[in-house]
């Protein structure tokens, strides 16, 4: 399709600019020498162009999406709703405090509700999206090593099934990383952690339950390990949608969470809106966190703001709407419907494609194509291609890294019965294919307007610009 | 699959090149076949340190990131620059192209020969 810079024509506008009623000034000339070439048309071009753009994306809307670690649930029209409020609308964050105490109460309540369902005694809303509530909590732990005076502790145990984005973190804090590996039941090997624990440990990242949908037995043991090493425990809170309201990560010994508010709260994820990251934690690390702005005054020890002002407001409030729509019952009844989704899905899933770690799972749970692919030359990329032929998103692929050709499926409490027998309905429909016509599988998917698109071209020599012929 | 016998390897997957006093370091062809296509390698400077048993470097595959490990401590003396600019070469010769030399060797893991490592590939 034509992009914007290709579609219309000199001259051609909108009206939605009122007529200037102040004086034109003219830019200096050192700033720009010509004027921007920005596309020029009618309102209903621009309207159809991105219609065209939203047919041709796929969403949680569109239909199953059971991207797996990201929990990719519905998102309720309520919450959008209660934000697109004209009170929390039309409010500036640097109008003076006394005329804004309806926005800062809303907040006091989503931070003592979060505070409630994680087991944490205070919350920071400032980090816009779950890496950059890692970066935060990761910079409350140095903070608390420093102000001891412990400098030697410069490293993060981080198990080999966690999120690529935990190691990474670690790395933006100006830590190192030690990896430790799983054991054959998918979860931390525990030898492997006492070995790694010691007097230069920082702290621990982990996700629980894990990137392999399973709930580590051995949590309490884990976080007592780092604790007695004089390590702190942070909790990434990916995974926490089996876990809200039935177990709390600082019963589980944590010190740091991380919410992805996007995940679990239902507020938009990917593409459809900004995140939001809040990072919460025990009370002896409170003094560490950015300033709320809401009145507490000076705070010495802080790390600073790591957002202007309250963060994604917005999506703040979408997540509060939610909660208290599903109430003290709602919450862990949606936890439960969560797992019991898995579940259910995997049951009739493993009847074509195995399953890396054949236990009850919790949220998700993780595939092996390995042996199909040697067999058959049929890889987790082509089933994954081909399930978007049978109307549903492919699951995650070739993660987590510790499985060979993986799909990690998360479905979600939002799915019904039927859409998850629909699901495994197309898994069964090319398990038949992988054994009938395993070549077909190759060219999926058919039904899109692009097919395969090239990722490694556009890896390597990515075209990032609008580049005009004259 | 190929593994030349003038080669010795890590259970990590990369090969070791012994040249004097210094040794090349690169990534098997098993490796470049599992990663798929490389579109990308974060590569050490001259002059770092390296290792035994940590990563010197980064590759990255459309499939997903991945390490590259070192099987001796010792010092960066030269880094192959051209696969910054050609990371694919490691798909296409995973033989030549050698992604550092190291000098100054203190310390050598236990290392495979070709046979042992493709009895390794065979059992994993």
């Amino acid at each position: 399709m034509k992009l914007l810079f290709e579609s219309g024509s000199t001259g051609r506008k909108m009206s939605y600019l009122p007529a200037c009623d102040v004086p034109e000034t003219e830019l200096p000339k050192k700033l720009r020498k010509e004027p921007p070439r920005l596309p020029e048309m009618t309102e209903v071009e621009l309207s159809r162009h991105y219609t065209r753009l939203a047919k041709q994306a796929f969403g949680v809307n569109n239909g199953f999406y059971p991207l797996g670690s990201c929990t990719m649930k519905y998102n309720p029209r309520i919450n959008e709703a209660v934000a697109a409020d004209p009170n929390f609308l039309g409010i500036h964050p640097l109008q003076p405090a006394s005329s804004t105490k309806g926005c800062r109460d809303a907040l006091a309540l989503a931070q003592t509700l979060l505070c409630e369902v994680t087991g944490m005694d205070a919350i920071t809303f400032q980090p816009a999206a779950g890496a950059h509530g890692e970066y935060t909590g990761l910079l409350l732990i140095k903070k608390y090593h420093e102000l001891r005076g412990d400098s030697k502790r410069s490293k993060i145990i981080v198990p080999d099934s966690a999120h690529g984005t935990n190691p990474a973190s670690a790395a933006m804090v100006g830590y190192g990383v030690i990896n430790i590996p799983s054991n054959a039941q998918g979860c931390v090997d525990m030898e492997a952690l006492k070995a790694a624990c010691g007097d230069e440990v920082a702290g621990l990242m982990l996700t629980n339950p894990n990137t392999l949908g399973l709930f580590d037995p051995n949590i309490l043991e884990i976080t007592k390990l780092v604790h007695e090493c004089g390590g702190l425990c942070y909790y990434d809170g990916a995974n926490l949608n089996p876990i809200m309201g039935k177990v709390r990560p600082g019963d589980m010994g944590f010190d740091v969470v991380h919410l992805n508010l996007h995940k679990t709260f239902s507020t938009p994820h990917g593409g459809g809106g900004p995140g939001s990251g809040p990072v919460g934690c025990k009370a002896f690390l409170k003094e560490y966190l950015p300033s709320s702005l809401m009145g507490e005054g000076r705070k010495p020890h802080s790390i600073g703001q790591v957002r202007s002002y309250y963060g994604n407001f917005g999506i703040v409030m979408r997540a509060l709407t939610y909660i208290l729509t599903l109430g003290s019952d709602g919450i862990p009844a949606s936890a439960e419907t969560a797992v019991l989704n898995a579940n259910y899905l995997m049951q009739q899933v493993k009847q074509y494609f195995p399953v890396a770690y054949d236990h009850t799972c919790m949220h998700e749970f993780v595939l092996t194509l390995e042996k199909t692919k040697h067999d058959t030359g049929v890889s987790a990329l082509d089933v994954a291609k081909g399930l978007i032929d049978h109307g549903m998103h492919p699951p995650t692929m070739y993660f987590p890294l510790i499985v060979h050709e993986a799909l990690m499926l998360e479905p979600t409490e939002t799915e019904s019965r039927e859409s998850l027998d629909e699901a495994a309905a197309a898994f069964r429909a090319i398990s038949e294919k992988v054994v009938s016509d395993p070549a077909s599988l190759h060219n999926a998917p058919l039904t899109t307007p692009i097919s395969r698109p090239d990722e490694v071209t556009a890896a390597r020599s990515p075209i990032l610009r609008y580049q005009f012929e004259n | 699959m190929s593994y030349p016998n003038e080669l010795k390897y890590t259970k990590t997957h990369e090969w070791i090149k012994e040249e004097g006093d210094s040794l090349l370091i690169g990534l098997t062809d098993y490796a470049q076949k599992e990663l798929g296509d490389i579109v990308f390698i974060n590569l050490p400077t001259e002059g770092d340190a390296v290792t035994a048993g940590s990563s010197f470097a980064d590759v990255e595959s459309v499939k997903a990131v991945s390490e590259v490990m070192s099987p001796v401590s010792g010092k960066v003396t030269e880094a192959n620059e051209a696969l910054a600019d050609a990371p694919e070469a490691i798909n296409e010769h995973p033989y030549e192209a050698w992604i550092i030399r190291v000098g100054e060797i203190t310390e050598t893991e236990e290392l495979m020969n070709a046979q042992e490592y493709e009895e390794f590939l065979k059992e994993a």
